[in-house]
């Protein structure tokens, strides 16, 4: 099916899937972060990581774009499929594997330049605009698709930092999203969030989901219920269990899964 | 109640009047210690400043005399062509020396006639010739001129000579202060802006010598240094902080960079006479070896300012450019070294500042010689500005004195302007996260 065309519920569990983890574990040192995940990332679907602090969830996100490579002493053992091919083999540059799978931060990190900038720097790198007018082009949709277009229009010159903390992170998500990625990853986005600007970054999500393949780490259960399709709990570096999300919230077969979600381990 | 509760319970916190006045009491006395401090530290400040500046505002006046020249024209320019070869070969020792006599008819003798030139600065028939040479118009009228004062007159006239002394300990005799008292009483001393200070290089005569000759050596050696240092020092630090593995190599380098920023200036000095006199055979006194001597001792402060820079660029802008998909590469050079950019500039600029104040490791290379001529390259013998303070500080005459101080105000409105020039870099590039 093509990208454009929405995807309603009933076809959730037919869309192919896009990137799968086989064996997944993670090494900081003599200390094992993450051990043996095995789990599948579905085109058009939002999964939750949820999990307690420290239970390897934002550490197995950022395999999924090999951004613990910049981390020292960390090692990463297993498969990680994407499209047909493993990402940690050697003929796959990291570089461009991160413009494939793009990544939203727990705290809003825009560039220290102008919103325009901070939107364009993806593409220019890329060499994805030849001149100016292709340039405003993307920018114009990026921001559009992140929401964020009507607010900014006028001010795209001036600094991304002068944004509020929620339209920092939808100007994150456009960042993202300008370098056409096929997953992106999203690491607590709302964590430094008032509930309305989490709202429409939760909205936002819901959309780009026709797009892209989207994973999102959150400690948010009610978040997770709201946005994903399918979520995933870990639990002291293990994955406990996956599944619908609905299942997992309603019916989880784990009893660690239904300690979590019922709030008495965390 | 548990226990614990109870025991807590038991034991109220004291709210007493003379507890919390105590505390107050404490962060006032401590508040006033402070004060204590800053008013010393400022103190002994407006005491140095204030002697150095009353040491040496004088020197940027200089004692004039009026004399009434005759621009002969038979004696500068028989022939009329105006060539300046002619001009500047013409007899300006005879025209001025007549000047002279002329002011002072009732002078005879040769020793008197003597005397009374050195009234004058050595200078004086220089000083026409420059005259003429600036203003041809000049030759065949008689015109009252400013020119120099021997120094001793500049100081007597500056109050710096006590005349109440026997005449055998004092520099200017009573002949000498007769003549300068009719001088004074005719309106012909007068003090002017001192410009030779500011045009001329080192001189033996303290009235001709000027501070131009060490500033541009100061600024050849600074450029030679910046030249080196500057790119030398931020590439060191980018490789150190972002691209350098981190083991007991590094560790090594990082803990030699941080020794030799300890190491005595001096030392830069001697290694720099073994290796780059010696060694390579570059010339002496050079701003050239000057400025790689400052350029070694420079580095390892540029090197830990430029890393404490880099270290400072929050890793949420690092992991925002390789999420969208940047080199590592492209990282540093488009967003991490940009935004240290400011805080390396500031470190530059006080590493050079350092290297501006330095004085142990020049006179090592051979910068401490007496040079008379502007230096014209970066192989010219040179001097700099604190070198020049060290060797008019050294120098007998009176007038050195001032001169003295005046260099160092000269080496202090330079050192401020360097750290002025950091703190507004500063501030224009500051970035906010």
């Amino acid at each position: 099916m093509s990208l454009d065309q929405p995807v309603n519920d009933s076809e959730i569990m037919e869309t192919e899937i896009k990137v799968s983890a086989r064996g997944v574990g993670v090494f900081y040192g003599e200390a094992n972060a993450l051990r043996d995940v095995d789990i599948d990332f579905r085109q058009h679907q939002v999964t939750s990581l949820i999990g307690p602090s420290g239970c390897g969830k934002s550490t197995f996100l950022r395999c999924l774009n090999r951004m613990n490579d910049t981390v020292d002493g960390c090692r990463v053992v297993g498969s990680i499929v994407l499209d047909g091919q493993n990402i940690y083999s050697k003929d796959v540059d990291p570089v461009e594997l991160r413009a494939r799978v793009g990544m939203v931060f727990q705290k809003p990190n825009p560039f220290p330049k102008s919103i325009y900038d901070n939107i364009g720097y993806g593409p220019r790198i890329h060499g994805m605009a030849t001149n100016k007018t292709e340039m405003d082009e993307i920018v114009e949709s990026s921001l559009k698709l992140a929401g964020l277009w009507d607010e900014v229009k006028d001010r795209l010159d001036e600094p991304g930092t002068g944004l509020s903390g929620g339209q920092q992170q939808r100007l994150c998500i456009a960042r993202a999203i300008a370098v056409a990625p096929e997953v992106i990853l999203m690491d607590e986005p709302c964590s430094a969030l008032d509930p309305i600007a989490t709202a429409k970054i939760e909205e936002l999500i819901d959309e780009l989901r026709q797009n892209y393949t989207i994973v999102i780490v959150t400690h948010s259960m009610q978040q997770a219920a709201r946005v994903s399709q399918r979520t995933a709990f870990f639990h002291l570096g293990n994955l406990v269990e996956q599944g619908d999300t609905e299942q997992i919230f309603t019916n989880p077969v784990d009893d660690r899964t239904q300690s979590y979600i019922t709030g008495r381990i965390g | 109640m548990t226990d614990a509760a109870a025991l807590l319970a038991s034991k109220r916190p004291d709210l007493s009047r003379a507890r919390i006045n105590r505390r107050y009491a404490a962060e006032k006395r401590f508040r006033l210690y402070g004060l204590i401090a800053i008013g010393a530290a400022m103190l002994m400040l407006a005491i140095l400043l204030s002697t150095i500046v009353a040491k040496g505002y004088s020197a940027f006046l200089q004692t004039h005399i009026a004399l009434d020249v005759t621009f002969d024209q038979s004696v500068i320019d028989p022939e009329g062509t105006r060539n300046p070869q002619t001009l500047a070969r013409a007899d300006y020792r005879g025209i001025s020396r007549e000047a002279v006599r002329d002011t002072f008819p009732e002078v005879t003798g040769r020793r008197d006639t003597r005397n009374l030139y050195k009234l004058f600065s050595t200078d004086l028939e220089f000083e026409v010739m420059r005259m003429v040479l600036a203003d041809p118009a000049l030759i065949g009228t008689t015109k009252r001129v400013w020119v120099k004062s021997a120094a001793d007159i500049d100081m007597l006239s500056k109050g710096y000579i006590n005349r109440d002394l026997p005449q055998a300990d004092r520099r200017v005799n009573d002949q000498a202060l007769g003549w300068y008292d009719k001088l004074d009483a005719e309106g012909r001393v007068s003090r002017l802006f001192n410009t030779t200070f500011f045009t001329t290089a080192d001189s033996r005569e303290p009235e001709q010598a000027g501070i131009l000759g060490a500033l541009v050596g100061s600024a050849l050696t600074l450029l030679v240094t910046l030249v080196i240092v500057f790119p030398v020092g931020v590439s060191a630090a980018v490789y150190l902080e972002e691209f350098a593995p981190k083991n007991k190599w590094t560790d090594l380098i990082e803990v030699n960079i941080n020794n030799l920023a300890a190491v005595p200036s001096i030392v830069f000095g001697l290694l720099g006479l073994a290796v780059f006199l010696n060694f390579f055979g570059l010339p002496r006194s050079a701003p050239l070896v000057g400025g790689l001597v400052l350029a070694l001792m420079t580095l390892p402060t540029i090197i830990i300012a430029g890393r404490s820079a880099l270290k400072a660029v929050p890793p949420s802008i690092r992991e925002a450019a390789l999420g969208v998909g940047a080199s590592h590469m492209q990282t540093v050079t488009h967003h991490v070294l940009p935004l240290a950019m400011p805080g390396m500039l500031t470190g530059t600029i006080i590493g050079m500042a350092q290297a501006l104040g330095e004085t142990a490791p020049l006179l090592m290379i051979g910068m401490v010689a007496f040079i008379v001529d502007i230096p014209g390259s970066i192989t010219d013998a040179a001097t700099v500005l604190p070198v020049q303070i060290y060797l008019w500080a050294d120098a007998p005459e009176r007038a050195f004195v001032e001169r003295t101080s005046a260099a160092i105000l000269v080496l202090l409105a330079f050192l401020i302007a360097m750290n002025l020039a950091a703190i507004l870099l500063r501030k224009k590039f500051e970035r906010r996260w």
